[in-house]
């Protein structure tokens, strides 16, 4: 009976503790989401209650309204939403087929590609920014004009310029690559006896066999598309093609209405939090098992 | 069957290879052998003037550190002069015009001796002392978010690794701070960290009954650095505790076991399996963090634009600024190359220690 007991208590401790550490994490967005639907004179009227926290009865989506026909949050929704969606695709190709030349495919070298893959993981982007800024400042850039085909120079203020440097990402051809070296051999084997050769059993064979690896590669090539900050401040400059994080710090620094700031904040939160919520149980088992075998 | 024997035809691997690499070549190696070569130049991003080779001057402006000891102000009859404030010194200026080879430095720090020395003060002097200043905060702020961040990242782990009902919800509550991006998530604490109204000092004020409780925690220069470092924790703690518990969950449970049975009790089998058993994936943990805080950014750019008094600038922020605000690719490209070397030393240096606990 008292082992039950002392079981019990250690089980409801336990169960406090991590709501209390919850309320911790949860209620900056909560209070983020839940302002969203106050007026400015409801959200400071309470801060120091609970009711901070809780939806008041006058809520309503005015902030919602002013932000979507007062900012040009809509054209960077489109502009992040077109960047990630070509970074995601792009990125899953690429990076997977490079993976599967160095997992399932024979050749000199291939070893060496791999320690360099494995090298570039740390290479944080911090580094990179300032020349990749004045390399693709130089880079040219086909275009037809009048019928004719001419190069510009320089990608500054375009789409492109903030898909293509984030396609290759070596974390994400490090987890396809462990995803594949475990695929058993006897499947493409056979495979190959039949005289497949190796795009079919990439595209047939190992591609449609890797759903939980697409699925985590996916979620962290949208994650940090969706999230480009420090990239799109250096190489936008003017309102056309600002993907919506420059745009969220733009708006911050414009307007005085926190209830609107927070509006804003939440439209942009919502679309990475549902891809997370939908994709979460591959998500969290490969983030982790990356991290155990790394 | 002589493909199984062979090597695959060099066009296939081609095919599946080329677009990676040559993007990895363009965008990660490209830029790197181009920022070595910028540090001696005086590149600039748009300029009419051609670049121009300049030897080691942007590592000479970057790194160049002298000191300077400067004896205090005297009266005729040798006492030290003092007001206000304590001793008096010397300005700048004056120390400047005293030793002309300071000429291009400008003071970094300051250490004053006290009287039983000579009330002697040591000026470090540098062409770039918000350089020093930058690399000071960086250490700092990974001294205070690394083993914050670590330290509730393995609780966490330890929490949601409970056989408990609810676990999978909470590992989400935990995590949920993570797919925030650090933009949205500067906002809303620059919001809560508001001296007069922000909850975090409204709460200090209810917990203490005092209603003058609170620092300015962005406006003050001791405490804008911490809070920083709580925001980027509370933020990021969520990823390394799932890296935690799948650590935890590749610990068999008969090391509990045996260790149960030897009569060990919960905070030995902490020690002695637990920590043992996470070895790795605490190196892999440690060096991910330290990456992160040495590349803090984002936050110091929306909350405190490095302010107040220089205390959030960091290596990169200093960075950016040289090399985009002010368009001087070859200084930025320096400091970005001699940051890149700090990182790479420390993660080496951490994976180092970690490997002499092995024997």
């Amino acid at each position: 009976m008292t082992a039950t007991w002392r079981s019990r208590l250690r089980d409801l401790a336990l169960f406090l503790a991590m709501s209390a550490i919850g309320i911790v994490f949860i209620a900056p967005l909560l209070f983020m989401f839940i302002s969203s639907f106050k007026s400015d004179a409801a959200i400071f009227a309470n801060l120091d209650r609970w009711s901070a926290y809780l939806p008041s009865a006058d809520w309503s989506l005015n902030n919602y309204t002013a932000v979507f026909e007062k900012s040009d949050l809509p054209s960077f929704l489109l502009n992040s939403t077109l960047i990630a969606a070509l970074v995601v695709v792009g990125g899953v190709l690429v990076n997977s087929m490079l993976a599967f030349s160095i997992a399932r495919m024979r050749w000199r070298g291939r070893n060496l590609v791999l320690a360099l893959v494995v090298a570039m993981v740390i290479v944080p982007f911090e580094v990179i920014a300032i020349p990749l800024l004045s390399l693709v400042a130089r880079l040219p850039w086909p275009a037809i004009e009048h019928g004719q085909l001419v190069l510009h120079t320089g990608w500054f203020n375009s789409l492109h310029v903030q898909v293509i440097p984030f396609l290759a990402n070596a974390f994400c051809v490090f987890l396809f690559y462990q995803f594949f070296r475990d695929i058993p051999p006897e499947l493409d084997e056979a495979a190959k006896m039949d005289g497949a050769g190796p795009w079919t059993v990439y595209a047939r064979i190992i591609m449609p066999n890797s759903g939980p690896v697409i699925a985590t590669a996916a979620i962290v090539l949208f994650i940090s598309a969706w999230n480009q900050y420090l990239w799109p401040i250096m190489v936008i400059q003017g309102e056309a093609f600002r993907p919506v994080q420059p745009g969220i710090q733009q708006f911050f620094g414009r307007t005085n209405s926190w209830g609107q700031i927070m509006a804003y904040a939440s439209v942009i939160t919502l679309p990475v939090l549902a891809v997370f919520l939908a994709f979460q149980r591959q998500f969290v088992a490969s983030v982790a098992g990356a991290g155990v075998k790394g | 069957m002589k493909m199984k024997l062979g090597q695959d035809h060099p066009l296939a691997v081609a095919l599946f290879a080329t677009p990676a690499v040559l993007l990895f070549i363009v965008f990660v190696a490209l830029p790197l052998l181009l920022a070595a070569g910028a540090t001696f130049t005086d590149h600039r991003l748009m300029s009419p003037e051609p670049t121009r080779y300049v030897g080691l001057a942007n590592f000479q402006r970057l790194l160049a550190l002298d000191v300077a000891v400067v004896e205090p102000l005297r009266d005729a009859d040798g006492r030290v002069r003092t007001d206000d404030d304590g001793v008096r010194y010397p300005t700048w200026r004056q120390v400047r015009q005293s030793h002309p080879e300071l000429a291009t430095y400008r003071e970094a720090f300051r250490l004053d001796l006290p009287a039983a020395l000579g009330n002697t003060r040591v000026l470090l002097a540098a062409s770039d002392p918000l350089f020093y200043r930058s690399l000071i905060n960086t250490f700092l702020f990974a001294l205070l978010v690394l083993p914050l961040q670590c330290g509730v990242a393995l609780g966490l782990a330890i929490l949601v690794n409970q056989k408990l009902r609810g676990r999978v919800f909470f590992r989400t509550v935990y995590f949920a701070p993570v797919v925030t991006s650090m933009v949205v998530a500067s906002i809303v604490w620059a919001f809560m960290l508001n001296t007069d109204r922000g909850m975090l000092n409204e709460l200090l004020r209810g917990l203490l009954g005092n209603p003058d409780a609170g620092p300015d925690w962005l406006g003050d220069s001791r405490y804008a650095l911490p809070a920083i470092a709580i925001m980027s924790a509370w933020q990021g703690a969520g990823f390394q505790m799932l890296v935690f518990l799948a650590g935890l969950q590749s610990i068999s449970p008969e090391l509990y076991e045996a260790a149960k049975l030897m009569g060990a009790n919960s905070w030995q089998r902490f020690v002695h399996v637990t920590l043992p058993g996470l070895r790795n994936t605490i190196v892999f943990v440690l060096v991910s963090t330290t990456l992160l805080a040495f590349g803090l950014f984002t936050q110091v750019d929306v909350m405190t634009s490095g302010g107040p008094l220089d205390s959030t600038t960091t290596v990169v922020y200093h960075a950016v600024r040289s090399g985009f605000k002010e368009q001087d690719v070859g200084y930025g490209s320096t400091i970005t190359l001699v940051f890149f070397v700090i990182v790479l030393a420390l993660s080496w240096l951490q994976r180092a220690l970690a490997g002499k606990g092995d024997k």
